[in-house]
C-alpha cells in the first residue's frame, strides 16, 4: 500500500489547518488570509496529484485504510479513507477547481472587509468537501456531508447583512437537511442490515458481496433513502428550491459550492454506493434506479425551462447548474456511472468557469446581475466574453473541442440503450436543443446588442480574476482529449478497464445527433433573441414588475407566449405553493404544539391542580361554614340561656328565699300526692 | 482511596457553610474555591476509576438505619462517574455567569452536594434523600432570584416533581415490604424474574414512573419546565438543564429498566410513542417561541426524548441483538453528557445576550455578526452542536441512539427523524433572526465577549469539539458498565 | 282538752308561716332575722312536740335538742346580726331591696 493512501487524511486537512489558521486571524490580516487559503489548497492539489498517480498503475486500483473511531459498549465504528479511481479523478478537480476559485477569490472580494472571514469559509469548504471525496465509510462521508452544507451555509449567508442573503442561508439549510433525514435514516438501516458502514473492508465492507447479501431485499429501500440525501444536496425535483437562492452569496462561491463541487457530491454519493442501487438488477434495471432516472429527467427538463425565463445572470447558470445535474441522475440512473461521472468532472471545469466568468461580468458592471441592464459587453471585456463562449459551448455541448460536447453525447448513448423505457432519451434529446437555447439568449443579452444602463464605464477585470478564467477555458478545452470515443481514457479509467485507441470509433451516429439539436439549439437562439439584444437602453423595469406595456422592452418568448413566460419566470410557483402548503403546514404545527403546550397539556396540569384547590376550597368552606357555625352556635345558644337564667337571680335575698318556700311546698305537695 | 465520595459530597455543605460565614462579597470567589477542590477530587475519581472493572468501585457502606433497611451506600460505576463529572463541569460554569449574592451560592453549593449524592448513592433511602435534597434549593433559587413570574413558577415547579416523588416513595415502600431491601443492586437482580406480581407490580411501575418522568421530564409531563426555565435566573438554568434533568434519567437507568423490564416490555408502545411526542411536539414548540430561553427549554425536553427513547427501546421487545442494545444505551449515555454541556452553553450565551440587553425575545436582537462577531461565532458552535451537527459532539450520542432503536424500533425511529429536521429549522430561524440582517439600532453598543466569558466560553467549545471528534475517552468510562447492564437486561 | 300532736303541729305550722311571712315580707334585715328566728323556734316546737308524743319518749333527748339548736340559732343570729351590721357599714342601708349584688 502506497503511503498517500494512509496519509491521504492530509488532503482535506491542509485546507482544514489553513482555514483554523484564518479564523484565529485579525481581520485586517487580509492579505495573509489569502496567501494562506491559497497554500492550503495548493498543498490539498500536490498531494491530490501524488494520490492520483497510484490509481494509473493498474486498472480497477482500489487501496483503502480503516481504523476504528471509537468503541462503544463492546463493538467498534470502524471508519477509513479509499483510493480508487472514482476518488482521486474527484480529488483533483476539485483541488484545481478550487485553487483557481481561490485565486479568483482574492481579486473578487479584494474589497470586501471580512475577507478573512470569506477565505476561512472557503477553506473549510473546501477541506469538507475533498473529505467527501476520500470517505470509505457512509458515516464519515456523513459527516463531512454535513460540514459542507454547513459551509455552504455560512458562505451563502456571508454577506450576512443582507436579509436576502441569510433567508437564503436558512431555505439551503433546511432543504437539504431534509433530504438529510432521508439520508441519515438510510444510513442507520444500512448498518442494522449489514452491520458495517464500511464501503470497502477486504470483502466485509458495506458495497461488497456479503454485506449486499446481508441487506437482501432492504438494499432498494436503503438506496432510495440514501438518495433523498442526494436530492437535497444536488438540487434534484422537488428540492432543488435553494439552489437558485443560494446565488445570494458571493459569485465565488456561487462557482465552487453551488456548481462545480458541492452540488455535484449528491451525484457523486449516488456513485459512491451505486452497488447498493443495482444490487439485484434484471437487465441493469432496479426500482431504485428507475427513481433516479425519473427524479433526473424532471429536474432536467424543467429546470432548462426555467432558466429561458429568468433574467438574473447568476440565477440562469444556477437553473442550468440543476438541470446538468439532473442529467448525471438520468446517466447514472440507466447504468452509465462513467458518464455520469466524466459529465460532472467536465461540469466542475465549466461550469466554474461560466460562474466565474459571471463574476467577472458582475464585477465589471458594478455588481450588476440582471442581464436586461447589460448588453455589447464583448468588446469591453474581450477575455471574459471569450472564455464565457468557451464555457457556453462547452455546456451547450457542442462536440470535437469542447469537453461538453464529448460528455454529453455519452450520456445520451448511455440513455439510449436503458431498456427500462426510451422516455428519458428523448426528453434528454430536448434537454439538450434548451439548454444551448438559454445560452444562447444569456450569451445574446449579456454580450451582443447594444449598451445599456449597466454596461457604463465597464472595464476588463484585473489579471488575478482573468488567469483563472483562462485557466479553467483551457481545461474545458483540453480535457476533451481523454474523453472522445476514440480513446475513452476516463472512462476506462473510471471502470477499471484498460483503455485503447481506435480513431475510427471517434465518429459515431450519436455526435451527429447532438450536433444537428445543438445547431438547432444555438440557431433558434438567435433567431428568437437577435434582436432582443438591440433593447433600448432605457429604463427596465424590475424583475417581475408590474410595468408591462413597453413591449420593446419584453422578453420575445414573452410577447410570444405570455402566460408559459410568466410561469417560468415565477420558477412554476414552487416557492409559492411551497410557502403554502409544507412552509405554512409544518408552522401551524409548530402554533398548534405550542397551543397544546400552553393550554391543553399545561391546562390539565393546571385542572389537576385546580381539582386541589377546588378539594381545598370545599374543605376550607366545609370548616368554616358548618363546623365553625355549628360550634358558634352552641356558644351563642349557652349565652342566651345564660342571660335568661340570670334574670332570675335577681339578688333579691328574699326572693331567692321565696322560692325556696314555693320549691318546698312543691315537694310537700308531690310527697302528698305520692303518698 | 476510601472516603473520596464521602468528602465529595460534603465539600460543598462546608462550602456553603463557608460562604455564608465569611462576608458577602466574598461569596463567589469562596464558591469557586470549593469548586475548584471539588473538581480536583473528581479527577482523583477519575484517575483511579478502574474502566475494565465490572460493578461499583470505592464503595463506602455504614449502617444507618438498620430497621428500614436504609444504608449509607456510595458508590461509582462507569454512569456515576459521568454524571459526577458532569457535574463538576457544569456547575463552575453556573458560578461565572451572573452576578450573585451570599445565599445564591450558598444555595447553588448545596445543590451541588446534592447532585454528587444523587449519582453515587446506591440504597434507595439514601438516594431519594438527595434527590429531593435537590429540590429545595433548586425551588428557593427560583422563587427569591427568578424573574417574571417566578412564584407561579417556582411552586409549579416544586409540586408537580414533588408530587412525583411522593408517587416513587410510596412505590418504593410498597417494594421494600415485598421484597425486605432498598439496595439498588439487589433490586436489580431480582428485576429479572418479575420483582413483584400482579396488580401492585403496576401501581409500583406507575409510581416510579410518574416520578422519574416527571423529573425528566417526559411527554406530557413536562408543562412545568419551560415555565421553570424561563424564569430562573440563567446560572440555575444551566444547572436545572445540564445537571439535575439528567437525575431522571439516571433514575430511568438504574431502577425502572433493571427493576421493571416486564413492564416496560408490555407498554413499549406507548412508552415509545410517548418518547417521539417529547421529540417532535417538544421541537415544534420550540419552533414557536419568540422567548430565546423558552426555545432553548423546549429543545431541551426534545434531546431528553431522544435518551428516553434509546431507553425505552432497550427492553421493547423480545428480540434484541446485544450490539444495538449496546449502541442505544452508549448513545443515551453519550446523550445524557453532551445534553448537559450544549445546553448548558445554550443558555449560558442566552444568558449573555440578556445581560447586554435586557430582553431576551428572539426579535429584539439582530445583525449581531456585525457587532459582536466573537459571540455570534462561538454561540453557533453550540447551536450547531445541539442540532446534531457531526464533527460535534451532539451527533455521536444522537447517531448511536439512533443506530440502536432504528434496529429494534423502526417505525418510531424515522418518525423522531423529524425532531432533528424541526431542530435545525428552529436553530436556523434564531440564527437568523438573531446574528443576521441589519444591526438594530438596540443593539449597536454591545461589547463583544469579555475575559471571563472566553474563560467559559473555550473549553466548553473545545470539549465540544473534543468529544465530537475523538469520543473515545468518554467512551472509556461507560463502556463496561453499558456491557453490565445490557448484560442484565437482555 | 287534751293536747294533742296535732294541735302543737297546727301552732308550729302557723309559727312557721309567720315568720317566713315575715322573712319574705319586711324590707328590713333585722325583721328578716326575726322571721328566721320564729322558724327556727317552730321547729324547735315540732321537736319537742314529736318526742313528747313519740312511743316511749325518753327524758331528756327532745329537750336536749331543743336547746342544742336554740343554742345554734343564738349563735347563727349573732352571726346575721354581725353581718347586717356590716351590711350597714358598707351600704349604709339594711334595706335589702337595695343589696342586690348577689345579682346573676
Amino acid at each position: 500500500m502506497s503511503w498517500i493512501v494512509t496519509s491521504l487524511w492530509l488532503i482535506p486537512a491542509a485546507p482544514l489547518a489553513a482555514s483554523l489558521i484564518i479564523l484565529s486571524l485579525a481581520n485586517s490580516r487580509r492579505s495573509a488570509a489569502a496567501a494562506l487559503a491559497i497554500i492550503g489548497q495548493i498543498a490539498a492539489l500536490t498531494l491530490s496529484i501524488l494520490a492520483f498517480l497510484p490509481t494509473l498503475q493498474a486498472p480497477g486500483y482500489r487501496s483503502v485504510h480503516n481504523f476504528t473511531w471509537f468503541t462503544f459498549g463492546e463493538q467498534a465504528l470502524r471508519i477509513g479513507w479509499v483510493l480508487d479511481s472514482l476518488a482521486a479523478a474527484m480529488l483533483v478537480m476539485i483541488a484545481l477547481v478550487g485553487l483557481c476559485i481561490f485565486v479568483f477569490s482574492a481579486g473578487y472580494m479584494a474589497d470586501d472587509k471580512n475577507l478573512t472571514r470569506f477565505f476561512a469559509y472557503l477553506s473549510f469548504f473546501s477541506g469538507a468537501m475533498l473529505g467527501v471525496v476520500i470517505a470509505n465509510s457512509l458515516l464519515l462521508l456523513f459527516v463531512f456531508w454535513e460540514l459542507v452544507g454547513l459551509a455552504s451555509y455560512l458562505l451563502i449567508g456571508f454577506w450576512i447583512h443582507k436579509p436576502s442573503a441569510a433567508a437564503a442561508a436558512k431555505k439551503a439549510f433546511i432543504t437539504t437537511r431534509i433530504g438529510d433525514l432521508g439520508f441519515f435514516v438510510g444510513i442507520l438501516w444500512l448498518y442494522g442490515g449489514s452491520g458495517t458502514l464500511l464501503f470497502y473492508d477486504g470483502g466485509k465492507g458495506c458495497l461488497e458481496t456479503a454485506g449486499l447479501l446481508g441487506l437482501g431485499a432492504s438494499a432498494t429501500f436503503v438506496a432510495l433513502l440514501i438518495f433523498c440525501g442526494a436530492v437535497g444536496k444536488s438540487g434534484q425535483f422537488p428540492l432543488h428550491i435553494w439552489l437558485p437562492d443560494a446565488m445570494e452569496g458571493p459569485t465565488p462561491v456561487s462557482a465552487l459550492v453551488h456548481a462545480a463541487t458541492m452540488v455535484a457530491a449528491g451525484v457523486f454519493l449516488v456513485a459512491r454506493v451505486y452497488p447498493l442501487f443495482s444490487f439485484g438488477a434484471i437487465d441493469g434495471v432496479t426500482p431504485s434506479l428507475v427513481v433516479v432516472v425519473s427524479i433526473g429527467t424532471i429536474t432536467a427538463l424543467m429546470a432548462s425551462l426555467i432558466a429561458l425565463g429568468q433574467f438574473d445572470i447568476k440565477r440562469i447558470l444556477a437553473y442550468s447548474t440543476v438541470s446538468q445535474l439532473g442529467l448525471m441522475m438520468v446517466s447514472l440512473g440507466v447504468g452509465g456511472v462513467a458518464a455520469g461521472m466524466m459529465h460532472l468532472i467536465a461540469h466542475g471545469f465549466f461550469k466554474a468557469l461560466l460562474f466565474l466568468g459571471a463574476g467577472s461580468v458582475i464585477h465589471g458592471c458594478h455588481h450588476e446581475q440582471d442581464i436586461r441592464k447589460m448588453g455589447g459587453l464583448r468588446s469591453l471585456m474581450p477575455i471574459s466574453f471569450l472564455t464565457y463562449a468557451i464555457g457556453m459551448m462547452t455546456l451547450s455541448g457542442v462536440p470535437f473541442f469542447f469537453s461538453g460536447g464529448w460528455t454529453k453525447e455519452e450520456i445520451l448513448h448511455a440513455t439510449a440503450h436503458w431498456h427500462a423505457s426510451h422516455i428519458p432519451h428523448y426528453l434528454m434529446l430536448a434537454g439538450v436543443v434548451l439548454t444551448a437555447l438559454y445560452m444562447t439568449r444569456q450569451m445574446i443579452y449579456i454580450f451582443f446588442g447594444n449598451r445599456r444602463a449597466a454596461s457604463e464605464n465597464v472595464h476588463e477585470s484585473p489579471p488575478i480574476m482573468t488567469l483563472p478564467l483562462i485557466v479553467l477555458a483551457i481545461c474545458s478545452i483540453a480535457f476533451s482529449v481523454v474523453l472522445t470515443p476514440a480513446w475513452r481514457w476516463l472512462h476506462s479509467y473510471l471502470t477499471g478497464e484498460p483503455a485503447h485507441f481506435d480513431i475510427a470509433l471517434l465518429v459515431q451516429p450519436m455526435l451527429f445527433v447532438s450536433l444537428a439539436l445543438v445547431a438547432v439549439g444555438i440557431g433558434l437562439g438567435f433567431v428568437m433573441y437577435g434582436k432582443a439584444g438591440q433593447l433600448a437602453t432605457g429604463r427596465v423595469r424590475p424583475t417581475g414588475g408590474q410595468n408591462r406595456h413597453r413591449t420593446a422592452e419584453m422578453d420575445p418568448l414573452e410577447r410570444a407566449q405570455p402566460a408559459l413566460f410568466h410561469f417560468l419566470e415565477n420558477k412554476m410557483w414552487l416557492d409559492e405553493i411551497y410557502d403554502r402548503t409544507v412552509v405554512a403546514w409544518s408552522r401551524m404545527a409548530a402554533h398548534v404544539s405550542d397551543w397544546m403546550d400552553r393550554h391543553f397539556w399545561d391546562g390539565l396540569v393546571r385542572g389537576f391542580a385546580g381539582l386541589g384547590q377546588l378539594f381545598g376550597i370545599f374543605s376550607a368552606n366545609f370548616d368554616e361554614r358548618w363546623i365553625n357555625v355549628r360550634v358558634d352556635e352552641t356558644m351563642t345558644g349557652t349565652r342566651r340561656l345564660g342571660r335568661v337564667m340570670s334574670a332570675w337571680h335577681s339578688g333579691q335575698i328574699q326572693t331567692y328565699l321565696g322560692m325556696l318556700a314555693v320549691g318546698m311546698l312543691a315537694l310537700l305537695i308531690l310527697y302528698a300526692w305520692l303518698a | 482511596m476510601a472516603g473520596m465520595i464521602t468528602a465529595l459530597i460534603l465539600i460543598p455543605l462546608f462550602g456553603a457553610f463557608a460562604v455564608c460565614v465569611w462576608p458577602h462579597t466574598n461569596a463567589r470567589p469562596i464558591a469557586l474555591i470549593f469548586n475548584a477542590i471539588t473538581a480536583t477530587l473528581v479527577f482523583m475519581l477519575w484517575r483511579n476509576f478502574d474502566a475494565t472493572a465490572t460493578g461499583l468501585q470505592m464503595v463506602e457502606r455504614h449502617v444507618w438505619i438498620p430497621a428500614i433497611g436504609a444504608e449509607y451506600l456510595v458508590g461509582i460505576d462507569g454512569l456515576s462517574l459521568l454524571l459526577v463529572l458532569l457535574t463538576s463541569i457544569i456547575i463552575p460554569f453556573a458560578f461565572l455567569v451572573q452576578r450573585m449574592d451570599r445565599g445564591f451560592c450558598a444555595l447553588m453549593l448545596v445543590t451541588q452536594s446534592a447532585l454528587y449524592g444523587t449519582f453515587t448513592a446506591q440504597n434507595f433511602v439514601l438516594w431519594f434523600l438527595f434527590y429531593e435534597m435537590s429540590l429545595i434549593p433548586a425551588f428557593l433559587l427560583i422563587k427569591i432570584w427568578g424573574g417574571e413570574n417566578r412564584d407561579r413558577a417556582a411552586t409549579k415547579f416544586f409540586l408537580y416533581t414533588f408530587l412525583g416523588s411522593v408517587a416513587m416513595l410510596l412505590s418504593f415502600l410498597g417494594i421494600y415490604f415485598a421484597k425486605g431491601t432498598f439496595d439498588f443492586a439487589q433490586l436489580a437482580g431480582l428485576g429479572k424474574q418479575g420483582l413483584l406480581s400482579g396488580n401492585v407490580a403496576w401501581l409500583a411501575f406507575a409510581g416510579i414512573f410518574l416520578g422519574l418522568a416527571v423529573k425528566v421530564p417526559l411527554f406530557p409531563f413536562h408543562t412545568w419546565l419551560p415555565d421553570a426555565y424561563e424564569t430562573a435566573p440563567v446560572g440555575v438554568s444551566m444547572v436545572l438543564t445540564g445537571v439535575l434533568s439528567k437525575m431522571g434519567v439516571y433514575g430511568f437507568v438504574r431502577l425502572l429498566l433493571p427493576l421493571f423490564p416486564n413492564e416496560i416490555k408490555i407498554l413499549a408502545p406507548w412508552l415509545l410513542g410517548l418518547a417521539v411526542c417529547s421529540i417532535v411536539f417538544a421541537s415544534l414548540a420550540a419552533w414557536a417561541q419568540s422567548d430565546l430561553k423558552r426555545m432553548v427549554a423546549y429543545l431541551s425536553i426534545n434531546h431528553l426524548g431522544y435518551c428516553m427513547l434509546g431507553l425505552f427501546v432497550i427492553t421493547a421487545t423480545t428480540v434484541r441483538p446485544a450490539v444495538e442494545m449496546q449502541a442505544a444505551l452508549s448513545g443515551v449515555f453519550m446523550q445524557i453528557f453532551n445534553h448537559g454541556i450544549t445546553a448548558a452553553a445554550l443558555f449560558y450565551y442566552v444568558g449573555l445576550l440578556e445581560q447586554r440587553r435586557g430582553l431576551r425575545g428572539i426579535n429584539d436582537f439582530g445583525g449581531l455578526m456585525q457587532r459582536t462577531p466573537l459571540l455570534c461565532g462561538w454561540m453557533s458552535v453550540a447551536m450547531f452542536s445541539s442540532l446534531g451537527l457531526p464533527g460535534l459532539n451532539g451527533f455521536i450520542g444522537e447517531f448511536l441512539i439512533f443506530k440502536g432503536s432504528f434496529a429494534i424500533a423502526a417505525s418510531f425511529t424515522a418518525v423522531a427523524v423529524i425532531g432533528l429536521l424541526v431542530t435545525a429549522i428552529v436553530f436556523a430561524r434564531a440564527m437568523q433572526a438573531l446574528f443576521s440582517g441589519p444591526l438594530t439600532e438596540s443593539c449597536s453598543a454591545f461589547p463583544d465577549l469579555g475575559r471571563t466569558e472566553k474563560v467559559v466560553v473555550v473549553p466548553v467549545t473545545l470539549l465540544m469539539l473534543a468529544i465530537g471528534l475523538a469520543p473515545q475517552f468518554v467512551f472509556n468510562i461507560i463502556n463496561t458498565t453499558v456491557i453490565q447492564m445490557t448484560r442484565l437486561l437482555s | 282538752m287534751t293536747p294533742t300532736l296535732q294541735l302543737f303541729l297546727f301552732v308550729s305550722a302557723a309559727l312557721f308561716c309567720i315568720g317566713l311571712l315575715a322573712a319574705l315580707s319586711r324590707r328590713h334585715a333585722i325583721f328578716i332575722l326575726i322571721g328566721i328566728e320564729m322558724m327556727l323556734a317552730a321547729a324547735n316546737l315540732n321537736f319537742v312536740a314529736f318526742w313528747r308524743f313519740s312511743p316511749q319518749p325518753q327524758p331528756p333527748i327532745g329537750v336536749m335538742v331543743a336547746i342544742f339548736s336554740i343554742a345554734i340559732a343564738a349563735a347563727e343570729a349573732a352571726v346575721g346580726l354581725a353581718l347586717v351590721i356590716a351590711i350597714y357599714r358598707h351600704y349604709r342601708t339594711t334595706n335589702v331591696d337595695r343589696l342586690d349584688q348577689l345579682k346573676g
